[in-house]
């Protein structure tokens, strides 16, 4: 069973790294990107789970590791 | 005064928050490797030094955050005691939770290794109190994450309750846009915990600790240390 975390920055956290890109992304001509935001993709190999509890197994290590969640959301997928 | 420095894979600063340490005490303080599960006994401080913790994976300080020493250094801070992050230790000590906020990439992207100044907004701290007669400290940075941020309510908390500790400035010790190295929320450089005796600053005050360093002015924080938490 594999799992997929998206961590992004919360609404209103500055994200330095992603406007930089919005520039570079402008400077190579194109224009029409109004903003960027980065964030990143943590692809799990679980074992040992069962199925119905890995969610929450996967929501917990956001909670306790994967993510800060004083700046940053994430999402989980179970695939 | 009893002191520990913790010792993480990529810290780089131990040595040097050491001897900052020693010389503001006259003892030597106990190294403590990461995978320790105890700290020493008797101890008045615990320091968190600078550096590049596993390799800033993930988020800086995040996997130091749960190594097993931390465990005890957090108790050790829930029972009143007092700890120092300096930098990385600061990162640290903000993904256990205990100061609150995040620091995050720089505002201008670059890595900044260079003096600094820093007013010193409250002298009611044991890690401040020998700057009573005021002054502007000349300290240097070195970090790529150190923009500090932290929810408006909370900000207001911390400008109420008087645990901004250093602020960036300029040589006069003017708070401006211009003299915020990172794009700190309110140029803050360091805050304190509500007890005020856990301490997390981005500046290295262990780097002009000494006139052989070409300055002196962080000694100040380790000797306010020194008065605050030696043996009356």
């Amino acid at each position: 069973m594999h799992a997929r975390v998206h961590i992004t920055l919360k609404p209103g956290v500055l994200d330095p790294q992603g406007e930089a890109v919005r520039h570079a992304l402008g400077a190579i001509g194109f224009n029409g990107v109004n903003g960027v935001r980065q964030g990143k993709v943590i692809d799990l190999d679980l074992h040992g789970i069962e199925p119905a509890k890995a969610e929450e197994e996967v929501r917990q290590m956001c909670e306790k590791l994967l993510a800060n969640t004083v700046i940053e959301n994430y999402t989980v997928e179970i695939l | 005064m009893k002191t520990a420095v913790i010792v993480f894979p990529g810290s780089n600063c131990d040595r040097d928050l050491a001897r900052a340490l020693e010389q503001a005490t006259g003892r030597p303080a106990t190294m403590v490797w990461h995978k320790e599960t105890a700290l020493p006994g008797g101890l008045d401080l615990v320091a968190l030094p600078g550096g590049f913790s596993f390799g800033d994976y993930l988020r800086c300080g995040a996997i130091a955050a749960r190594s097993p020493i931390m465990r005890a250094v957090v108790e050790f801070a829930r029972g009143g005691g007092h700890v120092l992050g300096i930098c990385n230790g600061f990162q640290v000590l903000l993904e256990t939770g205990l100061l609150p906020g995040a620091l995050l990439r720089n505002a201008g992207l670059n890595f900044v290794c260079r003096d600094v100044h820093l007013n010193v907004e409250t002298t009611d701290s044991p890690f401040t109190g020998a700057w009573h007669n005021g002054g502007v400290a000349r300290i240097p940075v070195a970090h790529h994450d150190g923009n500090y941020l932290v929810d408006d309510s909370l900000l207001d908390r911390l400008h109420g309750e008087g645990r901004v500790a250093f602020t960036y400035c300029d040589a006069m010790g003017n708070v401006t846009d211009e003299s915020n190295p990172n794009g700190s929320v309110s140029n803050i450089a360091g805050v304190l915990s509500a007890n005020r005796r856990v301490l997390g600053m981005m500046p290295h005050p262990e780097r002009l600790s000494d006139p052989a360093l070409g300055g002196s002015d962080g000694a100040k924080l380790f000797e306010s240390l020194a008065g605050a938490l030696a043996p009356a």
